[in-house]
């Protein structure tokens, strides 16, 4: 069922199918792994796959911003993180909680509740192939509709980007005056 | 292309990362977790834009809300490192378990 569409369009379904079996076996290893400095690089894999499925869904400006803001700060950030709170290199044993083994049935029972619900809605739904932003907009497919993402940024959510501008300013603030050394 | 691909791996994702929110002791791998969720949800939230988006602008409100996600996700991401950093300055250990002060 899930597969029911792999006639059609069969570049972007095998382009999905590796880079999803790439996120997933980095997930996995992500929460797996004993050793932070791996972790952080499997996460690398995530993020970065996550921004090759961004592509796929037509949202050229969302992918490069994820892999400016994920790929390239967010990581370095993670990887300062891991530095500064670790002196020691290489696997270490008590990354685990007592009880980590709990976290299986939950996410077992969360994924079993997500799939029925999602499979039993969707069913065979399929996606469009091209993206109003592209088609509408008259400009070229390239610039994948920036524009009019610009548009809606600072005309109908401007409310929510300055907010956003607030939590992003008192971010750096917080981040300043908790790090700092007195 | 079908939209329960994107779905299911985005579903599928938010379960491994609310596993390693439960399992993980060390708080930085606690926060690459939570990085997992809040990209499964992006994932979501672009499928249902291509989906959903029958004229530009319904398209472009999607890949905004996407986009305030993700300065959302870099604020928290600053915040809780800082957070972390102050733990570990302050105890030598940023085993979550061991922080039990606020413990009623």
């Amino acid at each position: 069922m899930i597969l029911a569409a792999s006639d059609i369009y069969v570049a972007q379904n095998v382009a999905f199918g590796i880079i999803a079996a790439m996120m997933i076996l980095g997930a996995l290893r992500v929460v797996t792994t004993n050793n932070v400095v791996h972790a952080a690089l499997y996460l690398v894999l995530v993020l970065a796959g996550a921004a090759a499925q961004y592509l796929l869904l037509a949202a050229e400006f969302v992918a490069v911003t994820q892999v400016l803001v994920y790929v390239g700060a967010v990581m370095v950030l993670f990887l300062f993180g891991v530095m500064l709170t670790r002196a020691q290199i290489g696997g270490e044993a008590d990354l685990n909680n007592k009880g980590w083994f709990l976290g299986i049935p939950v996410g077992l029972l969360l994924l079993g509740t997500l799939t029925y619900v999602l499979v039993d809605t969707f069913q065979d739904e399929k996606l469009a192939t091209t993206s109003p932003l592209v088609v509408e907009t008259g400009q070229s497919e390239a610039t994948g509709g920036i524009g009019t993402i610009s548009d809606a940024i600072f005309k109908p959510y401007l409310l929510p980007f300055w907010a956003l501008s607030f939590v992003l300013l008192a971010a750096v603030v917080g981040a300043i005056v908790l790090a700092r050394k007195d | 292309m079908l939209l329960n691909q994107f779905l299911l791996l985005g579903a599928i994702l938010f379960c491994i990362g609310v596993y390693g929110v439960i399992a993980r002791r060390n708080a930085v791998l606690v926060l690459m977790s939570i990085e997992l969720i809040l990209n499964s949800v992006n994932i979501n939230l672009l499928a249902f834009a291509l989906r959903d988006g029958r004229t530009a602008e319904q398209a472009a409100a999607g890949h905004t809300f996407a986009l305030y996600i993700i300065a959302v996700a870099a604020a928290e991401v600053g915040v809780g490192l800082a957070m972390v950093l102050l733990i570990y300055r302050n105890r030598r250990s940023i085993a979550l378990d061991e922080l039990s002060t606020m413990k009623g």
